[in-house]
């Protein structure tokens, strides 16, 4: 048993635990997550699927002691009733869970996905999300959910683009002047 | 107003005693524990129920401290179906809560039962929330079963809802000193019709509670039904029930707020694992304690041949059950091999038959005018379809965790049916029913008889061995290997022409194992793993199944029978029934060999449906999938199909569960790799009066997804275990063989009251696929998994 210094969702925790256990079972047991679940043990359904360093990571498989240091970042970090991540307001605008035991995976593959190739097409955003499980068959709910989010976040990265284009062209009329 | 006569208890189960070929009706008693509860008393008090566990001291453990615990309906409320206040609360903010005993899975129907009770008691439908699944707070409607959450679920909700609301008019009435004809509802409170100034809300009516009696059908499980004396709403005046009114399920999913059965834990609770043989039938002989000293907190509990570790860390116990050293008896390897199996099935004995579907009791049948019938004819085809066995194979494999002590058992669990497995649960620790409390969590989607139950009762036999809570989580190779598997089978066709290729005969035998080898619930221990481990005998009960469509087939013959299990105690392939029982598996082969009748007529297949329905509804839902998919009438296969990737289309029906359905499915076959893509789906559904529209077309869709994933679906063994022991070894559909587009068309019918939806159009898949692979190619494949290469 040794302790181990964590940086889930931008704050520090602390766990003893032996160094091979996995991550998952600090972050369920010790940090009583909700997000991350247990599935396989074997990182083949992508149930336990958290953010490690930008790259979205099966936590049922990866030894506490390898994430030290690392940001972490979950489900339960993502967002908020009141301010959801566009990949959390899609998935609730197209109801696109059924038992939602593995919505934690597909969420979260998606947010680290979308995060590297903004602008998917449809065959894009289903490599994206190749290999998780999901037994209740909501595949046709999910992809129209991660093509929803990928279109809001296009949005709206458009209207950010307009309004830098506004401010930088305010500040060159600013320096002009 | 008509009176529901009150009969003993009438939740009766089929059940077939050892090798007798007659099935015999058993009335069995059912919810006692219920009748013996008075909530009243048994939790009087509601600052004495909320124990703080870990203290001793003798007080109950089943109150236990929660929200719902610390409410005034948890203090003040009982489970009986006679009582008003048991299906409805209204809180004083004018909240209301609906006690519902059944669950939803993952379709939305907490929200379907909260519309429901929205429209007849005229709230709004954010204000009412659902209580399901536990056995001191709801009444026993029989858990998740049969898609009968809708279909016979609502109804008693309905039915007490209405009622609420003419108590509160008449409590309106006396208050206001308004006659009742003159007041009015809207928004949970009562109104003078013509003075809108004068009103009363229904909190301010009713602090105290209903203490009304509805009258009761006796009945416990699905058919649980009550009335009132009010008059229930037209369909033509519902505001709520027929709208999509958005899943409350789906922002605790998304959002990581929802409590899963996984995510419970008790004070003081320990984690307990397992340990399976190595071959399936073999037992601990010697078990090395010491092989896991150097795990702290570690050991060992062993009950009969049932072995499991306990540890104080999640993690620890893992590593114990893995590394616990067992000497296990040598054994002779228990199942035929893998390639054997259809022949096993096939020259099986006979334990059980009969010729009606999967809950009827048992009809004589005689299958021999209909093969002199199909000798006499002038054509005559036959055909043997093989069905493998399936796993449930749920995202998460099976968790429950349980505190036994002091004569009382509190267990959580994601089971579909709470109360049953409350009933098993107290017969296995010999307590009382009303001394055990099962309070369901949501958990993985189990679609039937999984693994669901599993981990709570070997939960409360660790948690009895060593007096402390403990939580069991199976692991994933448990989850596929050691759950009840859906029974293989080889269903057998045969039909006759005449002259003219019109039907003359139709034979239907489907013999396979039994899926009640596990009966359909877990009111006993005999139907779960650890309790054959420990000395219950397994049951031997037996069912499968006929296809129930309208089809006037000439000199028909439909029938079952099955076959003795593997094993008799404990078999990692021992069956019950998966999502819509067995009726995947026989409309498998009746769809495909109506296809194989209409190749060898000449016509087209849906045609030949249409000429031999006679049910308007399911004639109606083939027609509509006929124009929603463009169907182009012509015989199958396709002629003068060229290239490298071909397309083809098929169709399959079914009905059951009070929903008719009707499936085109298209596909694209790669004749090169052999890899076969149902790429479209068009679907046609009926199910009587429709709740929720976008709920209803999710669930569907959810129906066809999982019916593709099983159409590819087998579980492998080898003689001595099962080897599907992960996602790699029985893998599911992946979302890059997910169809392109799933088009559906719902045909509602206010008229009627809510049919089933949870399993309808789900077994319409594998024959479609099928069908549509053999459009494409005129290759028939007859097995499951359907494979090209």
């Amino acid at each position: 048993m040794a302790r181990f210094v964590l940086n889930v969702d931008g704050e520090r925790h602390e766990v003893e635990s032996d160094p091979d256990m996995p991550l998952l079972y600090a972050l369920r047991n010790d940090l009583t997550l909700r997000g991350p679940k247990f599935g396989c043990g074997l990182a083949q359904c992508g149930a336990c699927t958290v953010i490690i360093d930008g790259n979205a990571t099966r936590s049922c498989v990866i030894p506490i002691s390898a994430v030290e240091g690392a940001s972490i970042r979950t489900l339960d970090g993502l967002g908020t009733a009141e301010r959801p991540h566009p990949v959390q307001a899609a998935f609730i605008e197209e109801e696109a869970a059924q038992c939602g035991y593995c919505t934690n995976g597909w969420i979260i593959t998606a947010v680290a996905g979308l995060e590297r190739n903004p602008n998917p097409s449809d065959r894009a955003i289903r490599e994206m999300l190749a290999g998780l499980k999901c037994r209740c068959g909501t595949h046709m709910a999910i992809l129209r959910a991660v093509r929803r989010a990928a279109d809001m976040l296009a949005a709206e990265r458009s209207v950010g683009a307009q309004l830098d284009g506004r401010e930088s062209e305010g500040r060159a009329q600013e320096g002009s002047a | 107003m008509s009176r529901i006569h009150a009969s003993e208890e009438r939740l009766t189960q089929h059940d077939v005693g050892a090798r007798d070929t007659t099935p015999r009706i058993r009335r069995s008693a059912t919810d006692t524990a219920a009748r013996g509860l008075d909530r009243r008393s048994f939790l009087k008090g509601g600052a004495a129920l909320v124990f703080t566990l870990g203290t001793g001291g003798g007080l109950s453990i089943l109150p236990f401290r929660s929200a719902d615990a610390q409410s005034r309906w948890a203090a003040a409320r009982g489970t009986d179906p006679t009582q008003l206040d048991t299906w409805i609360a209204i809180s004083e903010s004018g909240d209301v809560t609906a006690f519902f005993g059944k669950m939803d899975m993952g379709q939305g129907v907490d929200t379907a039962i909260a519309q429901i009770v929205a429209e007849e008691l005229d709230v709004d439908v954010e204000r009412v929330s659902v209580v399901m699944g536990d056995t001191h707070l709801t009444p026993n409607q029989g858990g998740a079963s049969g898609s009968s959450g809708c279909r016979q679920g609502s109804i008693p909700l309905r039915n007490a809802a209405a009622e609420a609301r003419r108590v509160l008019v008449e409590r309106a009435s006396e208050k206001l000193g308004v006659p009742v004809e003159r007041l009015r509802t809207q928004s949970g409170a009562v109104f003078v019709a013509d003075d809108s100034g004068t009103s009363v809300t229904y909190a301010e009516l009713i602090a105290d509670g209903f203490e009304r009696e509805l009258d009761w059908n006796g009945q416990y499980g699905n058919g649980l039904l009550v009335e009132g004396r009010a008059e229930r709403k037209s369909p033509r005046e519902y505001r709520v029930v027929g709208t999509s009114v958005p899943r409350k399920d789906i922002p605790g999913k998304v959002l990581a707020t929802t409590e899963f059965c996984h995510h419970v834990t008790l004070p003081g609770m320990l984690h307990g694992r397992a340990v399976r043989p190595p071959i399936a039938n073999a037992v601990p002989v010697a078990v090395d304690e010491r092989s896991i000293a150097h795990i702290p907190g570690a050991r060992v509990v062993r009950v009969g041949d049932f072995v499991a570790v306990v540890a104080e860390q999640e993690w620890h116990a893992i590593k114990a059950a893995r590394e616990l050293a067992i000497t296990w008896s040598e054994t002779e390897p228990p199942f035929p091999s893998m390639e054997r199996l259809y022949d096993h099935i096939r020259s099986a004995p006979v334990v059980a038959d009969n010729s009606v579907a999967n809950f009827g009791p048992r009809r004589p049948y005689d299958p021999q005018p209909t093969l002199d019938a199909i000798a006499a004819s002038a054509v005559s085809l036959e055909a043997e379809y093989e069905l493998p066995f399936q796993s449930h194979a749920r995202m998460a494999p099976s968790v429950g965790v349980a505190d036994v002590r002091d004569g009382e058992a509190l267990v959580f669990s994601d089971t579909q049916k709470p109360h049953d497995t409350r009933n098993g649960i107290a017969k296995l620790l010999g307590l009382p029913p009303e001394r055990v409390r099962v309070v369901w969590r949501p958990g993985p989607g189990s679609y039937g008889r999984s693994d669901a139950d599993e981990a709570a009762f070997e939960a409360a036999v660790l948690s009895r061995e060593v007096g402390r809570p403990v939580r069991v989580q199976w692991m994933r190779h448990e989850g596929h290997a050691w759950d009840p598997k859906a029974p293989a089978a080889v269903i057998t066709c045969k039909a006759g022409l005449d002259a003219g290729g019109k039907l003359t005969a139709w034979y239907f035998r489907a013999k396979g194992f039994s899926g009640w080898d596990v009966m359909f619930n877990a009111s006993d221990p005999k139907d779960t793993l650890v309790g054959q481990l420990i000395g219950w005998p397994k049951g031997d009960a037996h069912n499968f199944g006929v296809p129930g469509e309208s089809y006037a087939f000439p000199n028909a013959v439909k029938f079952w029978e099955t076959i003795p299990p593997l094993m008799d105690r404990a078999s990692p392939l021992r069956c019950a029934h998966m999502r819509a029982p067995q009726e995947p598996q026989l409309h498998f082969a009746q769809e495909c060999f109506l296809d194989e009748v209409a190749a060898r007529a000449g016509v087209d297949p849906i045609e030949l449906r249409l000429s031999l329905l006679t049910n308007e509804r399911e004639i109606a839902v083939l027609r509509a999938v006929k124009e929603l998919s463009g169907w182009e009438s012509r015989p199958s296969p396709r002629a003068n199909v060229r290239g490298d990737v071909v397309t083809g289309r098929g169709v399959a029906i079914n009905s059951g569960f009070g929903g008719h359905v009707a499936t085109v499915c298209e596909v694209e076959v790669d004749r090169r790799s052999g890899r076969i893509w149902a790429k479209r789906f068009f679907v046609a559904h009926d199910c009587g009066l429709v709740i929720n529209p976008k709920g209803l077309v999710a669930t569907i869709e959810g129906n066809i997804v999982q019916g593709v994933s099983r159409t590819f679906e087998e579980v492998r063994f080898d003689e001595r275990a099962v080897r599907s022991v992960d996602w790699a070894t029985y893998p599911i559909l992946d979302v890059m063989d997910a169809p392109e587009s799933i088009e559906v068309v719902t045909i509602d019918r206010p008229e009627l009251p809510p049919g089933g939806a949870g399993e309808p159009a789900h077994v319409t898949v594998p024959a479609a696929i099928a069908n549509a692979v053999f459009d494409a190619t005129g290759v028939r494949l007859r097995r499951i998994p359907l494979r090209l290469a």
